[in-house]
């Protein structure tokens, strides 16, 4: 039988593997970290039911117990050798693989490019990320208890000029569930998201945001935050234009919490090249097609699942991974 | 005081942190529904008085948010509730305009 | 505040700036605001450091105030900054570095919008040709005469024989730098250290021995604004948005603040009068305002020269309060001296606030 190779154990590379152990196979998963689990790990709780992520992690890891799974390790190179694709590993391991699964996923925007919002200048910045990573247990000087704090929608995200036309999809219901949980925590503090409009597509999604307005009184503002300074005792001043009424508009936080965007992974970019794939102008790599083939790419063999080709969620991404799976056994079987 | 032959020019920027909300707060217990407006502006586009005299329920709820005083655009509703019928959160403004009244008496 | 973040956003807008031989253009307004800032530029680089300062008298006007006031289309002013250019390229020097803010940021916008639309550039070379028969070539290297300032603030620190610390306490004076409109917010690779957090000023500070304020009205623009502050029913505007900054820095208690624009200074000093005869609000110390200062100003006075030959009894707001945090010594009677040393005679002093 032929090897299977899967580079990025996220909740796609989990996902897709555990659906080739039930298929029959067994995978190989290359992880550049010292863990699975990817983005998703690092996260508390998931939208809209507030599962918490860890389930999620444990729960794939159990199920893919019987795959090879690298951690702590990369693909250096990966080159075509008759049908199949001869893989190098950092750790001297050479694979032969009859097909390959980019499960690549993305990189979170690093907020401080957003120069006029202070990450990492203005101590009380922080992002989606720091805060989950808070809620998680962890500890974080920044947040002490807050009697304002908002939200920045779409920071890297929906922005030309900082390199990402695209929307991320998973910000807007992040922001208003991580409003949510804050003002479980602070129930006196205004709760403010500042939003250019609100992508609220998904299952629930809108029930999320009903319930967010009116069983917690959060605040939302329809206007993009401009600038943020620091006030003299440390919080901060944010200005948006209040674009309902017309006016500009100030308020003073404790936090502010950058929703930063999904962006492409450009760590891959090198075995993308030796691979020869397509690249989309977004930067993600491009599908065969957007409707009907996503998770092809223009080679034979080389498959995409989860957040590679373009800003998804946990369920689009598990979607994603399974019906991959079964687009490699398809191949396998018809070569 | 020295006359220069102007002034300071009284700012429009919205200052949260200075905003009285204390209507708005009370009409939140009254009226819970008004927190889920969504600012679509159903209301606003069939109101009969809005293209006489501007009246907005829209903008009526937004000034309320904002601490600012809806008596004078809330004075020209003839309380056709056409707004509520066309309302997709389902807010009852009826009920809420009769609240400010009540307020306000 | 977390200090290496900003160092981090200083790293990404470096500018390469030329050790020597420049071609210096004066503003139109400063030598009656400051009367010795540029007197004082040119005294340091030249005569203090023995750089190669050349200037021409035939130098005019760039058009800048015209331009923003809207009274002449940009095709007018670039024509006038091409002229400037060809008198450059006369001179045989190809680093042109100008005293103005709005003079750098026309230069800098012009050149942008030439190499934008190159056609205009052509139209503009006919016009200057067919005009007064002259020929250009665009700098090699731009500055503003801050960034030559900035680029030798160490050699200034070295020479000085003050530095921006109170006598009393050691402690570092805390001086909030306002930085011209127009010199980095249209084109932020153009300034040192960018928009947002430009380095340029806070540089100088900082070498010199000073604490640098960061509040948060800092980005905002001083107030003059060209059409709010020379239309007069406009006026209100200019002033308020100062007062908006002094607001907002007043729980900083700046001992001073440096600038780098001709108007930013004038109007930062001149409207605390202003506001404090509208709204009986001075933002200093005991009724005093605030001390605004040109960074030649502040690099003259950290290299010893005499206050009153810096010309610092033009300014409003009284300068002596942070003359004596610093210990550098005046004579109170000698402030309304000409250079003959006779009285030039004194303003009246406000009620509203405390002035010498």
């Amino acid at each position: 039988m032929k090897n299977i190779v899967i580079i990025g154990g996220g909740v796609a590379g989990m996902e897709a593997a555990r659906q080739l152990l039930a298929l029959g196979y067994t995978p190989i998963i290359v992880e550049k970290a010292n863990a699975l689990g990817g983005h998703v790990a690092s996260w508390y709780r998931l939208f809209p039911d507030m599962t918490p992520a860890s389930e999620i992690i444990s729960r794939l890891k159990k199920e893919i117990a019987p795959a090879n799974v690298f951690t702590g390790t990369k693909v250096i190179s990966i080159s075509r050798e008759k049908g199949d694709y001869s893989l190098t590993l950092d750790n001297g391991v050479s694979i032969l693989a009859g097909a390959v699964l980019f499960a690549t996923g993305f990189k979170v925007f690093d907020a401080s490019k957003k120069e006029e919002y202070g990450y990492g200048v203005y101590d009380r910045v922080i992002t989606n990320r720091d805060l989950e990573a808070w809620l998680s247990g962890g500890e974080d000087k920044r947040i002490s208890a807050p009697k304002a704090i908002g939200f920045v929608h779409c920071v890297g995200s929906r922005d030309l000029k900082a390199g990402n036309s695209q929307c991320s999809k998973v910000c807007c219901t992040t922001a208003i569930k991580q409003a949510i949980e804050m003002k479980e925590k602070f129930p006196k503090a205004e709760i403010y998201c500042f939003y250019m409009d609100l992508r609220l597509f998904g299952k629930k999604y809108e029930d999320f945001y009903i319930n967010a307005q009116r069983d917690f009184g959060v605040h939302f503002i329809r206007g993009r935050v401009s600038e943020v300074g620091e006030t003299i005792d440390g919080r901060l001043q944010v200005k948006a234009e209040d674009t309902l009424s017309g006016k500009p508009l100030k308020v003073q936080v404790d936090n502010l919490v950058l929703m930063s965007g999904m962006v492409c992974n450009q760590s891959v970019s090198e075995l993308v090249r030796q691979a020869r794939l397509d690249i989309d102008d977004d930067g993600f790599l491009r599908s065969r097609n957007n409707i009907f083939d996503i998770l092809e790419s223009n080679r034979p063999g080389i498959f995409y699942a989860g957040a590679c080709t373009g800003t998804k969620t946990v369920p689009e991404t598990l979607a994603e991974a399974r019906a991959a799976a079964l687009e490699i056994h398809n191949y396998l079987q018809n070569g | 005081m020295a006359d220069f032959g102007f002034k300071l020019s009284k700012s429009s920027t919205l200052d949260l942190d200075r905003t009285d909300t204390r209507v708005y707060d009370i009409l939140c217990k009254t009226d819970p529904d008004i927190r889920t407006c969504m600012a679509c502006g159903s209301c606003s586009a069939s109101c009969t008085a809005a293209p006489f005299c501007g009246m907005s329920m829209r903008k009526v709820i937004l000034a309320l948010q904002r601490g600012q005083d809806v008596r004078p655009m809330l004075g020209k509703c003839m309380l056709c509730g056409k707004c509520t019928m066309v309302c997709p959160r389902g807010i009852n403004t009826r009920h809420l305009i009769l609240s400010i009244c009540k307020y306000y008496d | 505040m977390i200090y290496e973040g900003k160092q981090k956003i200083w790293s990404d807008y470096q500018k390469e700036i030329p050790d020597d031989h420049w071609y210096y253009v004066r503003s139109c307004i400063r030598q009656n605001f400051f009367p010795a800032s540029e007197r004082m530029f040119t005294e340091i680089t030249r005569g203090v450091l023995g750089k190669d300062v050349y200037e021409t008298p035939y130098h005019t006007t760039c058009g800048g105030i015209a331009y923003h006031c809207d009274t002449i289309p940009q095709e007018t002013v670039m024509t006038i900054v091409a002229r400037q250019f060809a008198l450059m390229t006369e001179a045989g020097y190809e680093n042109y570095v100008a005293s103005c803010i709005t003079s750098f940021g026309n230069y800098s916008e012009t050149l942008e919008t030439w190499r934008e639309f190159p056609e205009l550039e052509t139209k503009i070379r006919e016009n200057l040709w067919k005009a007064c028969r002259r020929e250009f070539k665009k700098p090699k290297y731009l500055a503003h005469s801050s960034d030559l300032i900035y680029h030798w603030r160490e050699e200034i620190a070295k020479k000085g024989r003050f530095r921006l610390v109170n006598r009393e306490t050691g402690e570092p004076l805390r001086i909030v730098e306002h930085i011209g409109c127009h010199y980095a917010k249209m084109f932020p690779h153009k300034g040192v250290g960018g928009a947002e957090y430009p380095y340029v000023l806070a540089g100088m500070v900082e070498s010199w021995g000073g604490q640098v304020v960061d509040y948060p009205e800092r980005r905002h623009c001083c107030g003059y604004g060209f059409r709010q502050y020379h239309v007069k029913a406009n006026r209100g505007y200019s002033v308020s948005n100062t007062h908006k900054k002094f607001e907002s820095m007043e729980p900083f208690h700046p001992d001073a603040i440096i600038t780098n624009c001709p108007g930013c200074p004038y109007f930062l000093d001149r409207w605390q009068y202003v506001i404090a005869e509208q709204t009986g609000k001075t933002y200093g110390r005991d009724g005093f305002g605030i001390p605004v200062f040109t960074y030649e100003e502040i690099a003259g006075l950290v290299l010893g020269y005499d206050p009153w030959d810096l010309g610092l009894q033009l300014h409003q707001v009284a300068v002596e309060p942070f003359l004596d945090k610093i210990g550098i010594e005046y004579d109170p009677k000698a402030k309304y001296l000409g250079l003959n040393r006779e009285d030039i005679m004194r303003p009246g002093l406000p009620d509203s606030i405390k002035c010498f």
